[in-house]
């Protein structure tokens, strides 16, 4: 669905994204780790047309899109929930789901959608005509995912969900993700919790230093030692 | 010694009590924390302690004197630093200049800009940015940025750091970098309140955690006592173990 060729990214003179390739394959759940700073949120920026790669293609459903604005690739059915959520913090709750669906198709069906949405979240609906820079950071990260999902993606990418959010709230999240694959999206996350993160990913891969060094089954990179004493601290 | 004492601390946002009668203490040298469900109120606590908002009604006492009615440079110069959650930094500031804002105002008396210089670049080797001290804030990765901002607060010479989730965005390994980290602030006198969700950290290095739920203090005690605690563990853990995140 999703395939990433030979990509290298700068910011200035610094390299940020070293001949990273990786694929997502529809109805996976793919996890990509990394320490602070190895360009995980680089990568997803890449991919959803933040930033342009100096080299190397991004692919979705088989069509390049790595010059492509990123309304327009929010319009193929890309959407990135971003770290820090990056909410409309002066507009209302409803507002910022709405925007989720501003760019695309989904505006007409956006009803239907916000009702999905609340069904997840069933406290953004009591909270619809707050402004979202009075919540808490857990309810604004649950706008954030609400308003990705208000663009009916079918690649959902989530940079560190778990950000600020209590222990029992980011397993509720996990079931969200795992439900979102049950619905047919598919899902691309990168997140700090490795943990859980490895335990549900399909496939798993580790960035460091702008490079991808290793990749294999979520439950298989649990044991590998690297693994375990770069990212599990044990 | 108590560093900072609340009692009957509320606040109201129209109709809703965002904290509300919770009496609390904290001593000089401690390491304490605070958690609870996302929108339990505590950081409206921290906006509290730091005078961002006044109290509806109740008192703070600092150090034994009243922090009721102060503004936040106020409660900043008497030795009360903070971090925030969503960062608030100077992003078209290099990193250094970030912190030379903390130097330049903090406590107690005015520096010279050689000194605010030197004591800038110290917090900076401190919290380990010195190699990109040069660099816009903005460039950096949030996790970062909440560094950034924990200099600029030791910058200022608190006595009382007050750090709202410093470890987000952190995987297992970097929680424990930062968790030494803050080891080392309190080590070097300072006291510390710290807003967290990373239970591997809270539970590691807080000698007693407070618990938020709804504005009010549910309760308080030990890791352990908190650990076991059925109310704490049912709306705020989940059932499921939590000891590795």
């Amino acid at each position: 669905m999703l395939e990433v060729s030979n990509l290298n990214v700068f910011y200035g003179k610094s390299q940020a994204l070293r001949d990273v390739s990786l694929k997502v394959n529809e109805k996976e759940i793919v996890a990509l780790v990394g320490a602070n700073g190895a360009g995980k949120t680089t990568l997803l920026n890449t991919i959803s047309g933040l930033l342009r790669p100096a080299s190397g293609t991004v692919e979705f459903l088989g069509k390049r899109i790595d010059r492509l604005a990123p309304h327009a690739i929010v319009q193929l059915g890309i959407c990135q929930i971003p770290e820090g959520r990056k909410l409309f913090t002066d507009m209302t709750v409803s507002e910022n789901l709405d925007m989720g669906a501003y760019a695309s198709e989904a505006w007409k069906r956006r009803k239907e959608t916000l009702d999905e949405v609340y069904q997840i979240f069933p406290v953004l609906k009591e909270r619809g005509g707050q402004l979202t820079r009075k919540l808490s950071g857990g309810e604004g990260q649950m706008v954030a995912i609400g308003r990705g999902l208000m663009s009916n993606p079918r690649l959902c990418m989530f940079d560190e969900p778990s950000y600020g959010l209590a222990p029992k709230l980011f397993s509720e999240v996990l079931d969200v993700v795992k439900r979102l694959r049950k619905e047919g999206i598919t899902v691309f996350l990168v997140e700090q919790s490795v943990r859980q993160t490895l335990e549900l990913a399909d496939r798993a891969y580790v960035l460091e230093n702008g490079r991808i060094v290793l990749e294999g089954k979520g439950k298989d990179l649990l044991q590998d030692e690297q693994v375990k004493k770069a990212y599990l601290g044990v | 010694m108590r560093i900072l004492e609340g009692r009957d601390v509320t606040k109201s946002f129209g109709g809703l009590a965002a904290v509300s009668h919770v009496d609390f203490h904290i001593d000089q040298g401690e390491i304490v924390g605070l958690i609870g469900p996302n929108g339990a109120g505590k950081t409206t606590m921290f906006n509290l302690i730091s005078a961002s908002f006044p109290l509806s009604s109740g008192e703070m006492e600092f150090k034994s004197q009243k922090l009721n009615g102060l503004k936040p440079h106020q409660v900043c110069k008497m030795g009360i630093a903070r971090t925030f959650q969503q960062v608030k930094i100077f992003a078209d500031m290099p990193v250094l200049q970030n912190v030379l804002v903390g130097a330049f105002f903090g406590t107690p008396a005015r520096v010279s800009g050689s000194g605010a210089a030197q004591e800038a670049s110290q917090a900076l080797d401190f919290v380990g940015l010195s190699a990109i001290s040069a660099t816009p804030a903005k460039d950096l990765t949030l996790v970062n940025q909440k560094r950034v901002e924990v200099a600029r607060a030791l910058a200022t010479k608190p006595e009382l750091l007050l750090l709202d989730e410093l470890m987000a965005g952190l995987n297992p390994t970097e929680v424990s970098e930062a968790m030494g980290l803050v080891r080392k602030i309190r080590d070097r006198g300072i006291t510390v309140f710290m807003v967290e969700h990373v239970m591997k950290a809270i539970m590691g290095i807080c000698e007693r955690i407070m618990v938020l739920h709804h504005g009010e203090k549910i309760c308080e005690g030990t890791p352990q006592e908190i650990a076991r605690n059925k109310q704490v563990v049912e709306i705020y853990l989940g059932e499921e173990a939590h000891a590795g995140s």
